[in-house]
């Protein structure tokens, strides 16, 4: 593989940039692999990476049904942060959060990680109290966050209005250390990593069918042949309910649109990101100028990566409550992904009833920010047989224990 | 914005106008139950892509939950029916068979 | 230079001058010019900066697919950026200024980056900035982030006003063009309810520009004929200045009509949202022109061909004195005549195929027009303005023919319907091989609720592009919508003279060997700088997803959304990939069609009513006596009524000492109150309550506890029974629609049999707690005949009866440990009876008192609130309340749920009181530290604080919270957590910290 880097940019500008190489290749299926990831989106992809990378596991072959990184990796609004309450939660995310600081050194590719900062707004005295509690917990498990007063929050974005009427701003939770990427480039970066380190990523290649023996996996039926396989990992996102029936499960999940949409781009004018969950509403500015904006979930199963627009509707109205400035800019554009709801809107890093057939999914609305350390925990599981300390509380048989992981605790009931 | 007529009242509801309500026909599970039939009931879901039996009810209209039987993919909606039934009609069921010869009612 | 023209101008009013600015300049242009109009009359070619490489950018079409022509319009609290002159109507005072330069849009600093091109080629930034890694936050990105961004970002609160509106329609016209009319005709003609829609301010589209006869008459006036006769329908509404924005499921549609962006002195909304919902769709949204791809192509005053016919016959207005035109089909022509017949001069027309012998062409060579067939562009000549082009073969690769002197380029590559609306909802596509565009596929339609198509798209946005193809598609699909809507219909014939036109030759690179050199100067997206090269590059580098190429290059993502740049990119790619440009496939068309605004999409809904307000009757009293506000839902309810200079904390403390020694008042209205009734109403309150509700006697109450159906508590409250068949349900604010609507769920889906009503009656009733010692005093002074004793109405008794006039339920209950009656009057007698209280209590300093107040004197008490000692993880048997847990039931909600293995687990963290060794309050959300760390190294806990506050009646801080096996380690320190890293030593104590005998209260 060839480095990137500011003089092979130069080297290349004498000849017209017409000396580049494939960032990945596309390789033909072999029959078999050690281990097969389906799904070449970003946890997908990260799993593959960490397979070679931290477990030397390098005959991995990664099957994408259509293009890597087009489905929710592409759709997200890129969202960076560790500040959950629940100790697992804290764990994988914060992993995650600090894997994407030396994302782009890893990969030799940019993947533009930007620390600028979150806040989640505290609009009730009830969030007041769920924050301050997250700030505590997150002191125990090696989150660096803080609560911090309303003026600190108009000082570190001064569009915000901070006199409601209806919800005046009463505190934050702040996360210096959390911020956005560029979320192709995530994608892009791991599935280079991955090539160089000489696995295959096959796109255009569905799978049709799992195939098993004695109750173990043997392999997956595809639209590129039948290919076998020591291990298989489920990385499908939106999609893992269809998967899961083809290996003889179902999964606690349903599968919802969830929208997001971009303003026209303006110059420079929020350097943070800010979530403001009693209005359902974020928003951040991204590197073109446009403002990314992102609200609730659909309520009904839907495959259709569009949504409705009231709730749209309802997104922009509760941010111009908080940021009057954007009544005057323009939606460009809207779009929807499909996310998969669990019961506990936690996700799911679990072996399956299917011997050596591992699943990932279930991160609902807050997958893009956990990509490194899912993938990294995703395949310590399949490395090692069973889940590693990042994933052993993320598992299936949680539901029937009823040991939830419950974030919703700031966004709870008033009195 | 989809459009789903209530059974009850015989509006054609918009969607705002609704609450979704999740799968339809799950069988409860009490106390004595086993540990897989609870966990079943209560958290493990169809989730197809196609055919849905899916609740709602009318929460801004008459305040009556219905069901519906609507396609997750085209979100076309093959017929709605009161909440009070144990499985589809067979209208129902028939109309879906007609227009999708490969699907069956599992 | 281009200028205004002596005579001519179809939509021009030469009699009203208007005054506007452009970067300070004063100029003048006439009613009825987009501001781009007038801009090129006063020879404004050069309007912004391109994206990237701040390359100077002139006006390239004269509608919504304009990429460059970007302004910040108005001042203070009426400035918008990124508005299009193309699409702005000119009005009196109008104030312009062009974006994304500094420090002028002549002299901008950013235009080296035009020089280090070669450096910043697709993609670049992810190859570099990449060490040493603090440098990508603090240099690079922000270098970046002030580069990129275009227009200014406002500063004030919006001044305008919004609103929304909803129609229902049988058919949905969108494109007020010769296709949309005729549908319209022929649809409304049949009786069917038609709302015809159209963008700009004019109805006609093209058709009067390309001077097509209908009906042996200019289109003009077929167009002002049909109007008129739309407008006498009385089924059909017209609206002009109002674009179909999105197509979405079911046939809802978003429709964004401009009403005061032209005349910004009316006093009406600025926006209006149109919330449709039509039964048939019928987009007759027209097509855009394509460019040509050739060297220079992105310099100021290479246009496309069919806008400078746009100006030229709209606007009176010449792009320049000397225009060539560069073309691969026959429509180009005619801009080529509509110039020479303005008296301006076409130097030559190139144009790309072999041969060109149609009837334009011809008609062209007839007037003078020299034509130079098998010819192309090699490369535009200038800087901030044409100055000439260079010709070559275009079967070659670029060697210079001959230089020929212009100020304007004329470019057409051919035309692509807009099929936005038709793929919003997943409309399919086929690849038309003839004209070289995509246009709907009607097998593939979109599909509606009942499983049938409900778009169909007419005329050229259907790929017919000449009008009489255009009429009659218009008169096929209005007559199957009508059809399909059950309706007759009777069409008349309308006949088009117009000339023939011959097949386009596809030229996607001009000339078609260009070297790299050239195609690095070839421009696709001129608002992003994605150039040929550019695409070419990210196929080569395995980008080879059309969604992966537009996100490597950001082809088609900027604020034109890809209009002029998609199909050409496509061709790009397909070409490079060897793959028909149909495998290749398009980008996901996404709503909006062009930018809405956010002010439109939020509407009325802003400020003061941004989301419903609920009062209780005594709202406006808390307001008058100065209540702060606390947002409890889509409630306010008051958290203290400080006076004076006194800060909340003192309020609050003053209110729970006046409660706790004399007489406090509590607006507790927003209470949810909910009746549940019927014979088998008990039955019912068992499943709903994990206590036994159905052996309440009638005149008592209870305090109950209700879990989700996965064992968590969800809420409580008192219940009241009513009689054998009534039940009052009291919940929390913030639950009781929550709770009626999970009663109903149940009743309705699950125990359907069960004969029981429920009805959510929280707004009915104002309740006012009347709380202290006094309290009975207050009551008995007020008179009304009711027996208010401890004997004859006791601790957890209710009565029914009259205080003093009022008609009041009187509920002997108690969230604060005191003396406590909490009366309901009906809500139209809450204000009197508050009032008559505060006027009878005055000897009793009767207080009011606020949430806050509340709060601590509950937590006093060792009591639970729902929301700060559960958060949806906790089970009842948590909080020690355990006796509300009935034991005999076989079955309520939850209760199987509580069986499970983590909720037996006798190592669950359970309620218990804390406090201070030196008396200091406990932090809001501290957790109890343990020993050591776990897996993962976080530090381990064993439990945390649920409720903390300082209690004015102990003078300390007092605490509940959750603590592993905490009942059983009382009188235990513990230490809870500091966010800086310290911790406070606590002693686990009982959890009622006042009255633990409630002598207070059962008094």
């Amino acid at each position: 593989m060839r480095r990137y880097s500011a003089f092979a940019i130069a080297r290349e500008a004498f000849r017209h940039h017409l000396g580049w190489e494939r960032a990945w290749a596309s390789p033909a299926p072999k029959s078999r692999y050690d281990v097969i990831i389906v799904g070449a989106g970003g946890h997908g992809l990260a799993t593959a990476y960490y397979l070679g990378k931290n477990h030397g596991i390098t005959n991995v072959a990664v099957i994408e049904k259509g293009w890597l990184g087009g489905g929710n990796t592409g759709r997200n609004t890129t969202i960076i942060r560790s500040n959950y309450l629940q100790d697992p939660s804290a764990a994988i995310y914060e992993k995650s959060r600090s894997l994407y600081e030396n994302l782009s050194q890893d990969f030799n590719y940019n993947v533009m990680f930007s620390p600028r900062g979150v806040i989640m707004l505290a609009q009730t005295e009830h969030e007041v109290r769920g924050y301050k509690r997250t700030a505590h917990a997150n002191a125990l498990q090696g989150v660096t966050t803080e609560f911090i007063s309303p003026d600190r929050v108009k000082d570190l974005c001064p569009i915000i209005n901070i006199d409601g009427p209806r919800y005046p701003v009463l505190g934050g939770l702040w996360q210096a250390r959390g911020g956005t990427a560029r979320h192709d480039a995530v994608a892009w970066g791991y599935a280079r990593a991955c090539s160089a380190m000489g696995m295959d990523i096959i796109q255009q290649c569905e799978v049709t069918g799992i195939t098993a023996q004695g109750g173990k996996v043997t392999g997956v039926q595809t639209t590129k042949g039948a290919i076998g396989c020591a291990k298989l990992g489920i990385v499908v996102a939106g999609h893992s309910g269809v998967l899961a029936e083809m290996a003889g499960f179902r999964l606690p999940i349903e599968s919802v649109a969830l929208q997001a949409l971009v303003s026209e781009p303006i110059k420079p004018c929020m350097d943070v990101v800010v979530m403001a969950n009693t209005v359902h509403g974020y928003m951040s500015q991204s590197d073109k100028g446009e403002m990314v904006i992102g609200g609730g979930a659909d309520g009904y199963n839907n495959y259709t990566q569009r949504g409705s627009f009231h709730h749209i509707e309802e997104t922009v109205r509760a941010l111009i409550e908080t940021f009057p400035m954007i009544s005057r800019l323009k939606m460009l554009r809207q779009w929807g992904g499909i996310v998969d709801m669990t019961g506990d809107r936690s996700p799911i890093i679990s072996p399956t009833p299917l011997g050596n057939c591992f699943i990932n999914c279930g991160w609902g609305t807050g997958g893009f920010k956990a990509i490194p350390g899912s993938g990294w925990a995703t395949a310590e599981m399949i490395a090692g047989g069973a889940p590693g300390p990042l994933a052993a509380a993320f598992g299936l048989e949680r539901f029937r224990e009823g040991r939830f992981i419950d974030e919703s605790v700031a966004a709870g009931v008033a009195h | 914005m989809l459009i789903l007529t209530c059974p009850n009242c015989g509006l054609t509801a918009e969607e705002s106008e609704l609450a979704p309500g999740g799968e339809a026909h799950l069988k409860r599970f009490g106390p004595g139950s086993e540990d897989a039939d609870f966990e079943g009931y209560l958290f493990q879901r169809a989730n197809p892509k196609g055919v849905h039996f899916e609740r709602w009810r009318h929460a801004y209209g008459c305040g009556k939950w219905f069901l519906a039987a609507r396609c997750t993919v085209t979100l076309e909606v093959f017929g709605t029916y009161p909440a009070q039934t144990t499985e589809p009609p067979t209208e129902i069921v028939n109309k879906i068979k007609a227009k999708r010869p490969d699907w069956s009612l599992s | 230079m281009s200028t205004r023209l002596g005579t001519g101008g179809r939509l021009i009013d030469r009699t009203h001058k208007l005054n506007f600015s452009f970067n300070g300049k004063r100029l003048k242009g006439f009613a009825g010019d987009t501001l781009a109009a007038a801009l090129m009359a006063e020879n404004q070619m050069l309007v912004g900066r391109s994206f990237k490489y701040h390359r100077p950018r002139g006006i390239v079409a004269a509608g919504a697919e304009e990429p460059n022509a970007l302004m910040n319009m108005g001042r203070g609290a009426k400035f918008e950026p990124n508005q299009r002159a193309t699409t702005t109507e000119l009005c009196e005072g109008l104030t312009a200024a062009s974006q994304n330069h500094w420090p002028s849009l002549e002299y901008d600093i950013g235009a080296l980056n035009q020089y280090a091109a070669r450096v910043l080629p697709a993609g670049f930034y992810y190859k570099t900035f990449i060490h040493p890694r603090p440098f990508w936050k603090h240099v690079f990105e922000p270098i970046i982030r002030q580069s990129a961004g275009l227009g200014q970002a406002p500063k004030d609160r919006d001044s305008d006003r919004y609103e929304h509106f909803h129609a229902d329609v049988d058919v949905l016209i969108i494109g007020g063009g010769v296709a949309g009319l005729q549908s319209a005709v022929i649809a409304g003609r049949a009786g069917a309810r038609v709302l015809l829609l159209e963008q700009t301010a004019h109805w006609g589209g093209r058709a009067p520009v390309d001077g097509v006869e209908v009906d042996g008459q200019a289109a003009d006036i077929w167009i002002n004929n049909t109007v008129q006769a739309l407008e006498a329908m009385p089924n059909v509404r017209l609206r002009a200045r109002c674009m179909g924005a999105g197509v979405y499921d079911h046939g809802s549609v978003l429709a964004y009509e401009r009403l005061t962006d032209h005349a910004p002195q009316t006093d009406a909304p600025r926006h209006r949202l149109w919330k449709i919902r039509a039964h048939q769709i019928i987009t007759a949204t027209g097509a855009i022109e394509r460019p040509l791809s050739f060297a220079g192509n992105d310099i100021p005053g290479v246009m496309l061909a069919a806008a400078i016919r746009d100006y030229v016959v709209n606007y009176a207005v010449s792009p320049g004195d000397r225009t060539v035109i560069v073309t691969n089909n026959d429509d180009a022509y005619r801009t080529a005549i509509a110039l020479h017949h303005a008296g301006l001069m076409v130097p030559c027309i190139v144009d790309a195929r072999p041969t060109a012998t149609g009837a334009l062409p011809e008609q062209a060579r007839a007037l003078g027009i020299p034509v130079k067939t098998g010819t192309a562009i090699a490369k535009v000549k200038g800087g901030k303005r044409v100055t000439g082009v260079a010709l070559c073969q275009q079967a070659g690769e670029g060697s210079v023919t001959e230089e020929i002197a212009c100020d304007a380029v004329g470019m057409s590559g051919g035309w692509s319907p807009v099929v936005h609306l038709w793929s919003h909802c997943g409309g399919k596509l086929n690849w038309e091989d003839q004209g070289q565009f995509f246009r709907p596929d009607p097998a593939r339609a979109p599909i509606s609720h009942d499983g049938n198509a409900f778009v169909s798209a007419v005329g050229s946005a259907d790929g017919h592009m000449l009008t009489q193809a255009v009429f009659d598609s218009a008169a096929a699909i209005g007559t199957e919508i009508a059809t399909r809507l059950g309706r007759k219909v009777a069409t008349e014939p309308v006949n088009v003279t117009g000339p023939q036109e011959q097949p386009l030759v596809p030229v996607w690179v001009m000339p078609q060997g260009a070297p790299v050199e050239a195609r690095s100067k070839m421009w696709l997206d001129f608002q992003n700088d994605v150039k040929v090269s550019d695409v070419q590059l990210a196929a080569r580098e395995g980008y080879e997803s059309v969604e992966h190429t537009k996100r490597y290059t950001t082809l088609g993502m900027a604020t034109d959304q890809g209009k002029l740049s998609n199909i050409n990119g496509l061709a790009i790619l397909a070409n490079e990939l060897n793959a028909r440009i149909p495998e290749v496939g398009t980008t996901t068309f996404r709503p909006p069609y062009t930018p809405i605004s956010m002010g439109a999409i939020a509407g009325e809904a802003r400020g003061d009513i941004f989301q419903p307000l609920r009062r209780t009757p005594l709202h406006d009293w808390h307001e008058d006596h100065g209540a702060h506000w606390e947002p409890v839902g889509h409630w306010r309810r008051p958290y203290c009524f400080p006076r004076g200079e006194e800060t909340h904390a003192q309020a609050v403390a003053r209110e729970i000492k006046a409660t706790r020694t004399s007489l406090g008042l509590l607006d507790a209205s927003t209470l949810g109150k909910i009746v549940v009734k019927g014979p088998d109403a008990g039955r019912f309150m068992d499943m709903l309550y994990t206590n036994m509700m159905s052996t309440l006697q009638p005149g008592k109450c209870r305090y109950g506890l209700m879990c989700s159906e996965n064992g968590f508590l969800m809420d409580d409250g008192v219940v009241a029974r009513i009689d054998e068949d009534t039940f009052l349900c009291h919940t929390t604010t913030g639950g009781a629609d929550r709770i009626h609507a999970h009663m109903e769920d149940w009743l309705q889906c699950e125990w359907w049999d069960w004969k029981v009503f429920t009805a959510n009656i929280t707004e009915q009733w104002a309740q006012i707690a009347v709380v202290g010692p006094n309290a009975r005093k207050l009551l008995q002074k007020l008179g009304g005949g009711m027996d208010l004793s401890a004997s004859a109405l006791p601790f957890m008794g209710w009565a029914e009866g009259k205080i003093g006039d009022f008609d009041a339920r009187v509920f002997r209950i108690s969230f604060s440990g005191e003396l406590s009656f909490e009366v309901a009057v009906p809500a139209s007698q809450g204000r009197a009876f508050w009032d008559a209280l505060h006027a009878a209590g005055a000897e009793f300093n009767a207080t009011p008192y606020g949430t806050e107040a509340l709060h601590v004197m509950r937590a006093e008490k060792g009591f639970i609130m729902i929301g700060d000692e559960t958060d949806g993880t906790v089970i009842p048997q948590d909080l020690g309340l355990g006796w509300a847990i009935s034991k005999k039931k076989d079955d309520y909600l939850g209760k199987r749920a509580q069986e499970r293995a983590h909720m037996i687990d006798p190592a669950r963290w359970k309620l218990v009181g804390l406090e201070t060794l030196d008396g200091s309050v406990l932090p809001d959300g501290c957790y109890a530290v343990a020993e050591g760390v776990n897996a993962n190294g976080q530090r381990n806990t064993q439990g945390r604080v649920t409720s903390t506050y300082h209690s004015p009646t102990l003078s300390k801080g007092i605490a509940i919270g959750l603590v592993l096996h905490g009942p059983d380690r009382m009188g235990e320190i513990i230490e809870f957590n500091k966010v800086d890293g310290g911790v406070i030593r606590t002693r686990i104590v009982s959890p009622v910290f006042y009255d633990p005998e409630g002598e207070k209260q059962n008094v």
